[in-house]
């Protein structure tokens, strides 16, 4: 069941992929890409079960989008920051590393997890190991663990819990 | 429409000049990944969707290139930076705590 | 006048691009060095996106999309030699 519907979510990537190659598109085209595409899920792809780690509810839908809008503002916050930082003539920045806890279970979503701190403001993913995530921060603030965990990943969590979690 | 378009690329463009700025005037590594990731990526979207104002047609690969842009840059950040940490970059000298090689100091006070 | 601010935006990712070479040169390890060669890339990707519009020709975004991989792939690499050798 699992595969089956990662071969779905495959099958609605590649036609979405080709769709945008192939903008301005005719008839022809569409037919070739949907016969390729089905073609290519048929194929075992041992790697390709993470996909169906998507929940299909409309809920999730819903999450989903409104993630992607979340994650385009926190990318736009982000880059003001680093612009700030770096046309400070005194360059405000304190690094360290910290630790923070996830409660995401699925290895999609940690993925996604990882890749939006990173594009977030002032942190990178460094390493990951089970639930710990190790974050390079430019600036550390809050004292306990808790309020840094709350401050780098709740954000996100809030929506890819729905979504894949 | 077109003036917008260019507007757009401008200010993708000055975000990718501020990425080279971070890489040369951030103390160390990590910093200047800090830098290198996030404003390059915000500066390539804005120049592609400035791309795509200016032509509607190519509105479908500028946005394949977004995407993978946005998937690509974070992971490729990500294998660097562990493996810098891996083979011993250090933090600058401005680091205040590095929990993954031990407990921070304030986090020993509150414990 | 859209081709004139695409061409100072061009002027000023070429500035970039030399700014980043900079730190390619100087960069105390190879990590360093490895960092300013992903900014350069996604740079001239953007760069690759503006030949396109000069010239007028859709192709080249396929180039800049190929480059972009082939060049993710690499920097992979470098990563990996990096961390533990050939």
């Amino acid at each position: 069941m699992r595969l089956f519907k990662a071969r779905v979510v495959l099958l609605v990537l590649a036609l979405f992929i080709w769709f945008l190659l192939t903008y301005p598109f005719d008839a022809q085209e569409l037919i070739a890409g949907g016969i390729a595409a089905l073609v290519i899920i048929l194929i075992p792809l041992p790697g390709i079960a993470v996909l169906g780690e998507i929940r299909w509810t409309p809920k999730a839908l819903i999450y989903g989008i409104a993630y992607l809008f979340y994650f385009l503002w926190q990318l736009i916050k982000a880059n003001i920051d680093v612009a700030f930082r770096v046309l400070h003539p005194r360059l405000p920045i304190e690094p360290g590393i910290v630790r923070v806890k996830t409660h995401l279970k699925t290895r999609l979503g940690r993925f996604l997890l990882a890749n939006s701190i990173t594009l977030t403001p002032g942190t990178i993913t460094l390493e990951t190991d089970g639930d710990d995530f190790y974050v390079h921060w430019i600036k550390v603030e809050g004292i306990q663990d808790k309020e840094r965990t709350k401050k780098i990943v709740a954000g996100f969590e809030r929506f890819l819990e729905v979504i894949c979690g | 429409m077109e003036i917008l378009g260019g507007i757009f690329a401008i200010a993708g463009s000055i975000f990718l000049f501020l990425a080279a700025l971070g890489l040369i005037r951030m103390p160390d590594l990590y910093d200047r990944m800090q830098a290198g990731t996030k404003a390059t990526t915000l500066g390539t979207m804005l120049f592609l969707i400035g791309l795509a104002i200016v032509e509607p047609l190519w509105t479908g690969k500028a946005a394949l290139l977004i995407l993978f842009v946005i998937f690509s840059n974070p992971l490729s950040s990500h294998t660097l930076a562990r493996a810098a940490y891996h083979t011993g970059v250090t933090l600058g000298e401005r680091a205040s705590c590095d929990e993954l090689a031990g407990a921070c100091g304030d986090e020993e006070d509150s414990a | 006048m859209a081709d004139l601010l695409f061409n100072i935006a061009a002027v000023i990712m070429m500035i970039s691009l030399v700014l980043a070479m900079v730190r390619l040169l100087l960069g105390p390890t190879a990590a360093d060095r490895a960092v300013a060669l992903d900014a350069m890339t996604i740079i001239a990707l953007s760069l690759i996106g503006w030949i396109a519009f000069m010239s007028g020709r859709v192709i080249y975004l396929d180039v800049a999309l190929v480059y972009g991989l082939i060049s993710f792939v690499g920097v992979v690499a470098i990563a990996r030699y990096v961390e533990r050798g050939v």
